[in-house]
């Protein structure tokens, strides 16, 4: 349901508000409104335990008084309360020292907006309907005779951004996503996942085949010693390369802090790796501008297997001395510019032949809890989860128990050996991620669960 | 509040809950970012909305909204109603609640000093002046500090007539110093990554001491630069509350919330070996020294309330004694499927999230015997392993690996050697079980987790941890690629 207004609606908020910044002495001011209306079903033991909705907006303004920028949000939108926040924020610019290399605001530039990132279907979508999809997952869970959990999640977002610079932009997007994990008797686990600009087109009963599927096949799962192994990585599992390395590397401000792995015209991983950002592929969940209201352009950030470029926003590129490439977070933002749209280019083997391919090795259907060890090698820790298996000859001989991993993702990426020429769109730390499946030629396993 | 309170309440009975609860949410944030010397940034962000929970034909419905009126009262309340309905066409056990009494009051975190109140201008400089005594140091690269504040204004009311209304207050603070060479990049945070949390007011702050302890913070960065990685092997450890904190948030907090062991978050951040099989079996979680209490009274803990957002009066349950599990983090649903009565463990993140089961304090008691410092001592070959740098645990909160920023060598009671990248693994019932030295009451000290996230759609509890440090034998140390 549809309750966050039209994009002209929440660009006339954020106009209100510049005309109270500008009139608190604002030399220059941002306004950021975000609206979302979000709905989220969700289930466990194959019946639903919980069942949401929220109406929720953020009014965000940046008020500069010279080089000097002050930031204040409210929750609000009434009259007193949008003139509230402006005098906030024109309070904190006056106690704020200057910033030292301040250029200004970003400056307008044509927007274009990608028609596809909104589905009526989406907006549309009832309390009904998720419980229609998580009934189909659940049938596929019991014609299987396992146990289904998870969630179905469907969000309409309303951005607009209005500057003293003279920037509108304002759009709607809508995105949803089902996932679930299968459990079916010992120990066997699966999981699947879609995400989608229209939750109509999304699969449920499929989804929930393809986990009860994943868990019949992963039951009384083996002790296997910790070692190097070649491995495929299904597209659940690859999702986490592509976000990890945006948020330890592709962005700008972490080169700046000498934080970064990046280093351009350094490679990175072998000739099939290329991985880009555009938040305007209709492939994925699209977003005509940044939240500095910046067009979102395309980003080349490895090309095949070479470090390219960078995210930048409106203050790394004015450092640099170059243009913001829209991939700003909402103010303020210590974190620097962020790949929201991250996808991994396809390549030309056929998914079920990346098994074949393996002499012996794993299948990893997912990571599970993956954190940083050591970032500027982008050595990463975590687990297996949800369907782990032995390859023997190139076909899958039987489950493994869940093991830990402590490897680099570069060296992750130096080994690929083949990408799958299908690709899946799911949901990443904060955007969708288009990604394949991969071979790799080896991947650090460094510890095992005793028993499950 | 009463207007909103009561017309959602008689919306959702009317449309044919048979409970319903709603909670009326205004929260002020305040943050201070310094980076390398500059203010990054300073914010302030208000909210304030309601959400209406309702069980209907034994099933839950949850709407939201940031309007605050009558009519949006209505409307979400039998939007929460119509959602139940959609859910009671999947549900296979009805939701039956426990029994607990009507609840009424008002609470409030202790403050001396409102940290609201405190000028903008005197918390800036108090932060530059540590980021400051970190960047006189030679080969710092870049440093950080921070600064939060967070109050809630909390009313809850529900069917059965409670009415609770809380002022909950949440402060902290930190620094890190980042010292790079080539690919090492060392950082050192103090108290902690993420700032030293508490529920308390601005005199929290100002006890931290981060200007006093910058310049040893930043050496300490630049120090690990050269310091050797830590060699691979099973050693006994000492862990310092800087890092135990959070080996008992991942390996005893979250394996103990009853929701997660009854599978509600298998899809998420997965489930726990702590299966109710083993309540009241004897089962050994960890070595008799292992007393584990969650306590949601413990002051300054940030998991310390009044009321829990079912309306539970704050109480301490008591997870592990000697070693054996005894309880669960419980809410009102779960825990009659156990024999019990709820511990008062559900919170919401903000008025638009429905409450899960958190932690609230998870405190492992101290031990009265030898302080830390006479652990350290007692130690004839070791490692100290102090301020966390990363954590990981498997799905079913057994197989876990940390890293810490510091590990020093212990050799015959004595600090000496300085290593880097330092890494422990191991499965939680072992590690705890290999505990042989818990310190006293001397160094037991309140950590605020501002981070723990859970559920869909995410949420961000704050909860908090009283530990004194302790000691454990023969654990994998030095994993790395």
């Amino acid at each position: 349901m549809r309750t966050g207004g039209t994009p002209a609606e929440r660009l006339a908020i954020a106009e209100t508000v510049l005309r109270h910044a500008e009139a608190a002495g604002a030399t220059e001011a941002e306004v950021l409104v975000d609206a979302e209306d979000a709905a989220l079903t969700r289930f466990a033991n194959s019946e639903i335990h919980q069942n949401v909705a929220e109406a929720n907006v953020r009014v965000s303004l940046r008020f500069v008084r010279g080089k000097r920028v002050g930031v204040a949000a409210t929750g609000r939108t009434d009259e007193a309360a949008l003139r509230r926040l402006a005098e906030t924020a024109g309070r904190i610019s006056d106690l704020v020292e200057e910033t030292a290399d301040w250029t200004g605001l970003p400056e307008p530039g044509p927007i274009h907006l990608v028609e596809s990132a909104f589905a009526e279907g989406t907006a549309t979508a009832s309390p009904e309907l998720r419980a229609e999809g998580v009934r189909a997952v659940i049938a596929a869970a019991d014609a299987a005779g396992v146990t289904a959990y998870g969630s179905f999640a469907t969000t309409i977002e309303t951005v607009a951004i209005a500057s003293s610079r003279g920037i509108r932009s304002a759009e709607a997007r809508t995105s949803s996503q089902l996932i679930t994990v299968s459990m079916g008797p010992e120990n066997g686990t699966g999981y699947a996942e879609a995400a989608a600009v229209d939750a109509t087109t999304i699969d449920a009963a499929a989804l929930g085949r393809e986990a009860a599927e994943t868990a019949r096949r992963a039951a009384w799962p083996a002790a296997l010693e910790p070692g190097d192994y070649p491995v495929v990585l299904a597209e659940y599992a690859v999702v986490d390369i592509l976000d990890m390395l945006g948020y330890l590397g592709f962005s700008a401000l972490a080169v700046e802090e000498g934080r970064s792995f990046y280093e351009s015209g350094k490679r990175i991983g072998s000739d099939l790796v290329t991985i880009r950002d555009d938040a305007r592929d209709p492939a994925g969940l699209p977003a005509s501008f940044d939240y500095e209201g910046v067009a979102s352009e395309p980003v080349t950030l490895v090309e095949a297997g070479i470090c390219r470029d960078l995210v930048w926003d409106s203050a790394t590129a004015a450092r640099a001395g170059r243009r913001s490439t829209g991939h700003g977070l909402p103010a303020p933002n210590p974190y620097g510019p962020f790949p929201l749209h991250a996808q991994m280019t396809a390549g030309t083997t056929p998914r079920a032949d990346l098994v074949r391919g393996l002499k012996r090795g794993l299948y990893v259907t997912r990571f599970h809890y993956t954190n940083p060890v050591h970032p500027k090698l982008a050595v990463i820790t975590g687990m297996t989860r949800d369907g782990t298996f032995l390859v023997e000859d190139g076909e899958i001989v039987g489950p493994v128990r869940n093991l830990r991993y402590t490897m680099s993702y570069l060296d992750a990426l130096a080994g690929v050996e083949a990408v799958s020429s299908e690709r899946r769109l799911l949901k990443g730390f904060l955007g969708g991620v288009l990604v394949p499946a991969v071979r790799l030629s080896s991947w650090r396993f460094t510890g095992a669960t005793g028993s499950d | 509040m009463r207007e909103i309170t009561n017309r959602a309440l008689d919306t959702a009975r009317t449309r044919g809950a048979t409970y319903a609860d709603v909670r009326v949410v205004r929260r002020l944030e305040e943050s201070i970012d310094v980076k390398s010397g500059t203010l990054a940034g300073v914010s302030t962000n208000e909210s304030e909305g309601f959400g209406v929970r309702v069980l209907v034909d034994g099933a839950w419905g949850f709407a939201a909204s940031h309007v605050l009126t009558a009519a949006e009262a209505d409307r979400v309340a039998a939007q929460a109603v119509r959602i139940a309905r959609a859910s009671a066409t999947a549900i296979r056990r009805p939701t039956v609640l426990d029994g607990r009494p009507p609840a009424h009051g008002r609470f409030e975190t202790p403050v001396s000093e409102d940290p609201f109140a405190v000028p903008l201008e005197d918390k800036i400089a108090d932060l530059l002046a540590a980021d400051a005594a970190m960047r006189r140091v030679d080969g710092i690269a870049f440093t950080d500090s921070t600064y939060g504040a967070q109050r809630e204004w909390k009313t809850f009311a529900a069917t059965d007539g409670s009415y609770t209304e809380q002022v909950i207050t949440h402060v902290g603070s930190g620094i890190e110093a980042n010292a790079v060479d080539g690919d090492e990049l060392q950082r050192r945070s103090f108290p902690d990554a993420g700032g030293g949390w508490q529920g308390a007011g601005y005199e929290h702050i100002r006890a931290l001491g981060l200007t006093d302890n910058a310049e040893r913070v930043a050496t300490e960065a630049v120090q690990l630069l050269s310091a050797p990685m830590l060699p691979p092997g099973r050693r006994t450890i000492v862990v310092h509350p800087s890092q135990l904190y959070l080996q008992i948030h991942e390996s005893c907090g979250h394996p103990t919330e009853l929701d997660r062991v009854f599978g509600t978050e298998a899809s998420y951040a997965g489930t726990s070996f702590l299966t109710t099989d083993k309540l009241g079996a004897g089962f050994h979680y960890g070595s008799e020294l292992i007393d584990i209490v969650a306590d949601a009274t413990a002051p300054g803990g940030m998991g310390t309330f009044g009321w829990d957002d079912e309306g539970v009066a704050a109480q301490a349950v008591p997870l592990v004694q000697a070693g054996i599990l005894t309880g669960y983090l419980t809410s009102r649903e779960t825990a009659p499927r156990i024999g019990r009565e709820s511990g008062g463990a559900m919170r919401a993140d903000g008025w638009n999230r429905i409450p899960l089961i958190r932690m609230t304090n998870i405190n492992l008691l101290p031990k009265p015997g030898m302080s830390f410092d006479q652990i350290v001592a007692d130690t004839d070959d070791g490692l100290l392993l102090a301020h966390n740098r990363s954590w990981s645990i498997d799905d079913r909160r057994l197989n876990f690996q940390f890293a810490t920023e510091l590990a020093w060598e212990i050799k015959g009671g004595v600090i000496g050697q300085l290593y880097r990248n330092a890494t422990y693994t191991g499965i939680t019932p072992e590690f705890w079980g290999s505990c042989d030295a818990v310190g006293d009451a001397s160094s037991y000290v309140m950590v605020g987790t501002p981070n723990c996230g859970k559920g869909e759609p995410s949420q961000i509890g704050h909860v908090g941890h009283a530990c004194s440090g302790a000691r454990f034998r023969n654990v994998q140390v030095g994993v790395m690629k």
